[in-house]
């Protein structure tokens, strides 16, 4: 045993990890994503019935939606789509409605101030910094590279 | 002069202590697996009535100490020291039994090694001659362990195949100065072995090499060989880790193919219980000792066995900061001869 290098045992771990299944794994994410985002342009499309103009349409999708997820996550529903559709059920808002929602009811014992509010962002947290942070980005560069037009 | 110590790591009872009673109370997931018949009791609701997961646990590991000193036939006054241990953030769940039971008590850390580990120190307390009765028991909760180590039950995640399945149960066991055993004959208490292991969802991995050391060690202390033993078992080195001791133990010169076994692979059914890699947790090693191992044994079909409880002594913390997990086994052996 103490012949055997750190690197080498790591390497012979490696080879006995079984693969994961990528086709079957990238299947699911593929229908579950797309369902879910079926789902969206049917809501979408019914506001527009309703008479709604595009704004209105974007932001209630995103609101139904979001209430899906959450309902479903109180449910105890979203974690088996989860553990289905991988990355295709986390991606979506109804996933990013999950991880808020997951949180806040694990840590509801631990009180509504340093429980539920501020664990509430331990996972979507990291997706708020970087993708506000991101848009900022973008949005700078859009107002350096458009000025003068 | 340390009369009772025999090779480098091994010490051998001059009055092994007996195991005169034990008890084991598993959660719902744990009754539906193939050891279910074994344990003492099997719960409906893995919250038992309490408001946290964390109570729960607490209240597990307090009736399987009340049940194993009922089974031994004494009462709580009897008992001179509690050794105990579990998972959770400064062992609350060990240390609020000790607050309900009121016994002289040992506080241990040795996460998922400490059955063998609680063993391993109230077998010294009895052959030291400082103590009559003594109760090893820890604990685990899948609930409590995941929020504190991985992410929130509902969270829609993947678990990958490496990683195991956090047992929810308590495992308690009463040892004696007198009794007509089984006797904890041997323990051989192991060093912690580190490889570099940086996954905390591959802990099979990480542990497996601590085993094989403290099981050379065992071996190289005592003279004995796996034929001595009816069985050799590891706490919760799962599915990939016993292959992986498997392989190291043959490098070494040992075949251990014929009687070798993992308490987180016999505690479930992983094809229909998707469980991947196996059980861990405190309580793994714990429920299937004072559950299956040990009601064999008093039904003679095992004679002497070989525990090797399994820790990764790794936290939340020291992951994030991307250290790697030091693994630790320690191996008792449990024998119905002295």
């Amino acid at each position: 045993m103490d012949n055997i290098t750190n690197k080498e045992y790591q390497e012979y771990v490696k080879k006995k990890i079984p693969k994961p299944p990528y086709l079957k794994n990238a299947i699911r994410a593929f229908l579950t994503g797309g369902i879910i985002c079926l789902v969206g342009q049917i809501i979408r499309n019914m506001l527009f019935s309703f008479g709604l103009n595009e704004n209105q349409v974007v932001s209630g999708t995103a609101i139904i939606l979001v209430f899906i997820g959450s309902f479903l996550t109180g449910l105890g529903i979203y974690d088996k789509i989860g553990k289905f559709g991988g990355a295709g059920a986390v991606i979506p808002i109804t996933g990013f409605a999950n991880s808020i929602v997951s949180t806040a009811m694990e840590y509801k014992r631990e009180g509504y101030i340093f429980g539920v509010a501020s664990k509430m962002f331990t996972i979507a947290g990291p997706v708020l910094v970087f993708g506000i942070g991101g848009s900022i980005v973008v949005g700078l560069l859009y107002i350096i590279f458009s000025s003068g037009r | 002069m340390a009369t009772k110590r025999i090779g480098e790591q091994t010490i051998k009872f001059e009055n092994p202590p007996s195991i005169i009673g034990t008890a084991s109370i598993v959660g719902p997931k744990e009754g539906e697996g193939p050891l279910s018949n074994y344990f003492d009791l099997v719960l409906d609701d893995d919250t038992w009535g309490q408001k946290s997961f964390e109570k729960a646990e607490s209240k597990m590991q307090e009736e399987a100490i009340k049940l194993a000193i009922a089974n031994a036939k004494l009462s709580v006054q009897d008992i001179h020291f509690l050794v105990a241990g579990d998972l959770l953030n400064q062992i609350i769940s060990s240390s609020y039994t000790a607050r309900q039971i009121g016994i002289p008590y040992f506080g241990l850390y040795g996460a998922c090694s400490t059955m063998t580990e609680s063993l391993c120190i109230g077998s010294m307390i009895i052959d030291g001659g400082f103590a009559d009765y003594v109760v090893c028991a820890t604990s685990s909760h899948f609930s409590s362990a995941e929020r504190q180590f991985r992410f929130p039950l509902e969270y829609g995640a993947q678990r990958k195949y490496t990683s195991q399945w956090t047992v929810t149960g308590a495992g308690a066991t009463v040892l004696s100065s007198t009794g007509n055993g089984p006797y904890i004959t041997h323990i051989t208490p192991g060093k912690i072995k580190d490889y570099g292991i940086k996954d905390a969802n591959n802990m099979g991995a990480a542990m497996a090499p601590a085993a094989v050391d403290t099981i050379l060690q065992h071996f190289k202390d005592t003279g004995y060989t796996p034929d001595d033993y009816d069985l050799i078992i590891t706490g919760d080195l799962g599915l990939i880790g016993r292959r992986i001791v498997i392989d190291l133990m043959e490098k070494e010169g040992y075949d251990l193919t014929e009687n070798f076994s993992d308490c987180g692979i016999k505690i479930f059914d992983g094809v229909e219980q998707d469980t991947h890699a196996g059980g861990s947790g405190c309580a793994c090693s714990a429920v299937v000792f004072n559950g299956y191992i040990y009601k064999e044994m008093m039904k003679g079909n095992l004679n002497r066995v070989l525990l090797i409880s399994t820790g990764a002594l790794h936290s939340p913390i020291s992951t994030l900061q991307g250290e790697s997990v030091p693994g630790i086994a320690h191996a008792v052996t449990i024998d119905n001869l002295k």
